[in-house]
């Protein structure tokens, strides 16, 4: 029964706390642990050494180590990224591309659930798989498939030319505008999935009401359907612009060099520039970055399945 | 809502669908192209599938990247049907929302960010790098996807079976294999394939926790579309393509026919008492 599913149990055995304490321990090994040592790094010098930062910090070598370790932690990396016009541009951009990105998601997202909502019952779940299928195919090789199509010599600009529209071949990929066509492209499923999921549960009779009273469709649509499939608009939103921010593939793959974003940069700092205490500052900040927009996230989504529940 | 449609919403449907099937259809069918140029057409022709099987870079790189995505996909599932269950059902206990916090936060954590973190533990940890980090790295974040698409099965659950198993004497352990993992399965199942899938397909965290030894199948063909595209590439991509579209569907007709039998079975248990 739902409302008890928040509700204390009346007593818990072993294996009850057995079995919490397995993925809780799991989560905090793999996930928590990482982050805090990202950030204790973050605080490192580099180093020619392995692991290429100092202090490293060995429990083996008692408490008095680790003291002298806490010492000589410094802020300097983050003095660097204030100092370096590079880092705060990437940040800067990372955000920029991620918001224009996800409005031209919604921008296009919203037809498709709204036709998909529209649809005959029986259509519904055929639609609905086939919004899901692209998100299942990898990730990668649907970036790839834009190469192909955006390129000078590539398919889009061979149809632009044989239908006479253009001259001569648009330049398309290694621009920005590649980066947005590859992030709505990448992340439109999981817009449309959640707002497609709130725009089915709008009660029809409150539209016919309207009609009734004289009210034009398109009215009716700003007044009724807009605000009711906004939860959906919010977390489909959301999941497209948070990893948006972050993301390195798309950029790097259809990006050119004008293109900065921080995923990029991270990954080039790490791999290219073997800077690790650097690409941790990075990564922190991209975190205290991203920490507003993941907990409104969250708060969003509790609050629905509370409601749901 | 149910109203007819309108050409509007035919329209926005068709043009959708198109965006978002089009790239993927066009990579199919240039996988099939004669012409070393992926661009240009030259004739129809399989010899593309016939150079991958002499590709053992590629092949290798195969085998490894699905050792690692069978094995992250099964420990995620158990671990987060586990964590699912937790949240569900185990009501107000201390760190509870520390712990959905990292149910969650996962899903929408720059891959980046995951790497890098999971590489330095793993430093910290002095553990040499390959396949065991890899597929420790994919567990984690897939467990959360599990945990999620588990959640959404178990919310919305009727109790009344597993309270009836107990009050008739079926101890805990053996109304969960018997009455609530079958009922749950098709969200078990799902969530599988897709840390299935999500470990296939993972280029970012794979490049920063592997090690010598252990190139997945996203390194390799990273690596190789960075150079340029070529035909090879795109029958890769096409045989990934046609797997995952045919698990995919399987995996949905199968869960759909459990659902019409449990229905059918349930209609007949109430039939018989009635």
């Amino acid at each position: 029964m739902a409302e008890d599913h928040i509700a204390a149990p009346p007593r818990r055995s072993l294996s009850g706390w057995l079995l919490i304490a397995l993925p809780y321990l799991w989560l905090l090994i793999f996930f928590l642990t990482p982050f805090l040592i990202v950030f204790k790094i973050s605080l490192s010098q580099v180093v020619v050494a392995i692991p290429p930062y100092t202090p490293t910090f060995d429990l083996a070598e008692g408490w008095r180590s680790i003291l002298e370790g806490l010492g000589e932690l410094t802020v300097e990396n983050y003095v660097w990224l204030t100092e370096d016009t590079l880092y705060w541009k990437s940040y800067i951009s990372s955000v920029t591309i991620a918001a224009i990105s996800t409005l031209a998601t919604l921008v296009i997202g919203y037809p498709i659930a709204y036709g998909m909502a529209r649809s005959p019952q029986s259509l519904r779940p055929t639609l609905l798989m086939l919004v899901i299928l692209p998100f299942w195919t990898s990730f990668l090789i649907r970036v790839y498939a834009w190469i192909g199509i955006l390129k000078n010599e590539g398919l889009l600009n061979q149809l632009l030319l044989m239908l006479g529209l253009i001259d001569e071949p648009l330049v398309i990929l290694n621009t920005n505008l590649a980066v947005y066509i590859g992030i709505v492209y990448s992340y439109l499923p999981f817009l449309v999935l959640p707002l497609y999921a709130s725009l089915e549960r709008l009660d029809g009779s409150l539209l016919e009401a309207a009609e009734d009273l004289g009210c034009p469709p398109w009215k009716a649509f700003w007044k009724i359907t807009v605000p009711l499939s906004l939860p959906g608009v919010i977390a489909g939103c959301f999941l497209v612009f948070i990893p948006a921010v972050g993301e390195f593939v798309i950029p790097d793959l259809l990006g050119g060099s004008e293109t900065l974003m921080i995923g990029k940069t991270l990954w080039v700092e790490f791999f290219n520039n073997r800077d690790w205490p650097v690409s941790s500052a990075v990564a922190v900040i991209l975190l205290m970055i991203l920490v507003i927009p993941i907990v409104m996230f969250q708060n969003q989504q509790q609050k629905m399945s509370e409601k749901n529940a | 809502m149910t109203r007819g449609p309108t050409w509007f919403n035919i329209t926005s449907l068709v043009l959708g669908f198109s965006f978002l099937y089009l790239p993927i259809v066009l990579l199919v069918v240039y996988s099939f192209n004669e012409s070393r140029l992926v661009t240009v057409w030259g004739g129809f022709s399989t010899k593309w599938y016939v150079a991958l099987l002499d590709n053992d870079q590629l092949l290798d790189a195969a085998w490894v990247t699905l050792r690692v995505a069978f094995a992250s996909a099964t420990i995620a599932t158990v671990f987060g049907t586990i964590a699912a269950l937790v949240l569900v059902r185990s009501g107000r206990f201390v760190g509870r929302s520390l712990f959905s916090g990292m149910i969650f936060a996962p899903l929408v954590m720059p891959e980046v960010i995951l790497g890098l973190s999971l590489l330095l533990l793993f430093v910290a940890m002095d553990t040499s790098r390959g396949f065991w980090t890899v597929m420790l790295a994919h567990t984690t974040f897939a467990m959360c996807y599990v945990a999620v698409v588990v959640q959404s099965r178990l919310v919305g659950f009727d109790k009344s079976m597993e309270e009836a198993a107990e009050d008739l004497g079926c101890p805990p352990v053996k109304t969960f294999f018997l009455i609530t993992l079958p009922i749950i399965f098709p969200g078990v199942l799902a969530g599988w394939m897709l840390a299935f899938t999500l470990s296939l397909d993972d280029l970012v965290v794979a490049s920063f926790t592997t090690g010598p030894g252990a190139t997945t199948l996203p390194m390799k063909i990273y690596s190789q579309v960075r150079l340029g595209i070529t035909p090879e590439i795109n029958a890769v991509c096409t045989i990934l393509v046609a797997l995952v579209t045919i698990g995919v569907i399987a995996a949905s007709l199968v869960s759909r026919r459990q659902q019409l039998r449990r229905e059918q079975d349930e209609r007949a248990a109430f039939g018989a008492d009635g």
